[in-house]
């Protein structure tokens, strides 16, 4: 893990980023005249689903789907627009993955859920907790899914989701990093594996996200990985600069501009334009009574430059609850030096949001839809990037992720 | 021999509350169920082996802790998702939310 210039390993890798030219895109996961979207809602105690035709002024609730399961993750697969993968478990029976095949009406379970290596040693050994996190793989590659677990973990589906192996490369370094005591650790929801990202350009060439240890990434579809998280703060570790051990609540990769990621993280909101290494932190433009801490970070399915944070306090004993009592959402244009507010519509005061880091997202409509999801149960949407919100519903159970999505 | 399944539990089982299975030992009953059953086994037992925290096996008005104890012919096994609170398991965890 040391610098470009002395590692050869490295230096390929800042070749073949900066050979990388802009991604074009083919495929359902950026249409512009859709006629339905999906919002895909997990939630402490089962899913739901809402429905709308491309004007999304009527949404459709089906659900609650599995009722009483925790469900970190609902996720559409892009590719065929039909196949749904949903990470549940429930208080007392262990983590498990859901799939349908014909858009949520039934649902079977995996025969093979992610699940770490029996170990000789198994009292010390790691179990899968919670499967946390869904993402799909290459379009190149039909069938190929990921998922980041508690504890730590990072696994891979070849079959659509029916069985999952670890990703080994993965788990042998995360042994590595452990290494060092205290920089992979448990945040208060224990330690997460999320931010699964795929280059549309290249199905190796893989980034995940770790709360805490930080972001990696790999070239080689898994077997090695390495670092990235210079110029990221991390004021809860003993050093001031270090390779790894950072916290990304979230990070996300612009699908047309694939170079270009953003990161909301537990200490500030970044940008990281590749082959570059060093993170700007773009969080320093923001008002300073609002700060830049939140959970989700959210990108412009088009424009690479149009993000938007939902803000939380991190003061004190870190409330991650609306500031001032005053929920909003913030957008940059310009990718992160300047910012602003878009409130028009939720609540003036007296409103203490939580949303967690997959509880945000867009659709690829135009013009672009944004959804979020509250810890208080709930869903507020705005068909206008932001300009105004409304509420779609509430009194769910605890919202955990919110994804859009165009079925086939 | 014959198995109690909890609530929780019966959408793999049909909805049925017992159903019968052979097996010397409480992992071996586990094992049969999980043929007849597929990913029963996995809910309530880790890839470690161990007894997920908030599941409890008894038999004979015993709690059974380790999946090689022995059964006889006639056993009858009460799986119990258990209540927060109860005494701690094995991992020395005690309560949960649910």
């Amino acid at each position: 893990m040391g610098s470009a210039r002395g590692n050869p390993a490295r230096r390929v890798l800042q070749r073949k980023l900066s050979k990388r030219g802009p991604v074009i895109r083919k495929g359902r996961s950026v249409a512009k005249t859709p006629g339905r979207v999906w919002l895909l809602v997990g939630t402490k105690k089962g899913a739901f689903i809402f429905r709308a035709d491309g004007t999304r002024r009527k949404w459709e609730p089906t659900g609650p789907i599995f009722l009483g399961n925790e469900v970190n993750h609902l996720v559409l697969d892009p590719r065929d627009g039909r196949t749904l993968l949903m990470a549940a478990r429930t208080g007392h029976l262990g983590p498990t993955v859901f799939r349908s095949t014909d858009g949520g009406r039934t649902w079977k379970e995996a025969q093979r859920p992610p699940a770490f290596p029996k170990a000789d040693d198994a009292a010390s050994a790691p179990a899968v907790e919670r499967t946390f996190w869904l993402t799909p793989g290459h379009p190149s590659q039909p069938g190929v899914w990921y998922a980041g677990t508690s504890p730590h973990g990072m696994f891979r589906s070849g079959d659509g989701g029916v069985s999952w192996d670890p990703v080994a490369g993965f788990l042998d370094y995360l042994q590595v990093l452990k290494a060092r005591e205290g920089f992979i650790g448990p945040t208060p929801g224990g330690p997460l594996t999320h931010s699964i990202l795929v280059d549309p350009r290249d199905a190796a060439h893989l980034y995940v996200g770790l709360s805490t240890g930080g972001f990696f990434e790999t070239l080689d579809g898994g077997g090695s990985w390495k670092p990235l998280n210079k110029g990221v703060a991390a004021y809860f570790l003993p050093v001031k600069d270090t390779e790894y051990g950072h916290d990304p609540h979230c990070v996300a990769l612009h699908p047309a501009k694939p170079d270009r990621l953003y990161q909301q993280n537990h200490c500030g909101i970044y940008r990281l334009d590749r082959p570059g290494e060093t993170w700007k932190r773009i969080g320093r433009a923001m008002p300073k009574e609002v700060g830049d801490i939140g959970f989700p970070i959210v990108l412009h399915p088009r424009d690479p430059d149009t993000v938007w944070v939902f803000p939380m306090d991190g003061t004190t004993v870190w409330p991650r609850t609306s500031p001032g009592g005053r929920p909003a959402v913030y957008r940059t244009q310009d990718a992160g030096r300047a910012w602003q507010r878009q409130d028009r519509g939720m609540p003036r005061e007296q409103a203490y949001f939580t949303v967690m880091r997959q509880a945000f997202t867009a659709d690829p409509l135009k013009p672009v839809g944004l959804y979020l999801g509250t810890t208080s149960g709930e869903i507020w949407v705005s068909p206008a990037e932001g300009a105004t919100w409304r509420i779609l519903a509430s009194h769910l159970p605890y919202v955990l992720s919110v994804t859009a999505a165009v079925p086939a | 021999m014959r198995v109690f399944i909890p609530p929780p539990l019966r959408s793999y089982t049909g909805g049925r509350a017992r159903v019968e299975v052979e097996g010397a030992t409480l992992g071996a009953v586990l094992d049969s169920l999980d043929v007849s059953y597929p990913g029963f086994r996995f809910r309530i037992v880790d890839e470690q082996d161990r007894i997920r925290s908030h599941i409890r096996f008894v038999v004979r008005e015993e709690f059974i802790h380790t999946l090689t104890h022995p059964l006889e012919p006639g056993d009858e096994i009460q799986i119990i998702c258990a209540l927060s609170g109860g005494s701690p398991d094995s991992q020395g965890t005690t309560r949960q939310d649910v």
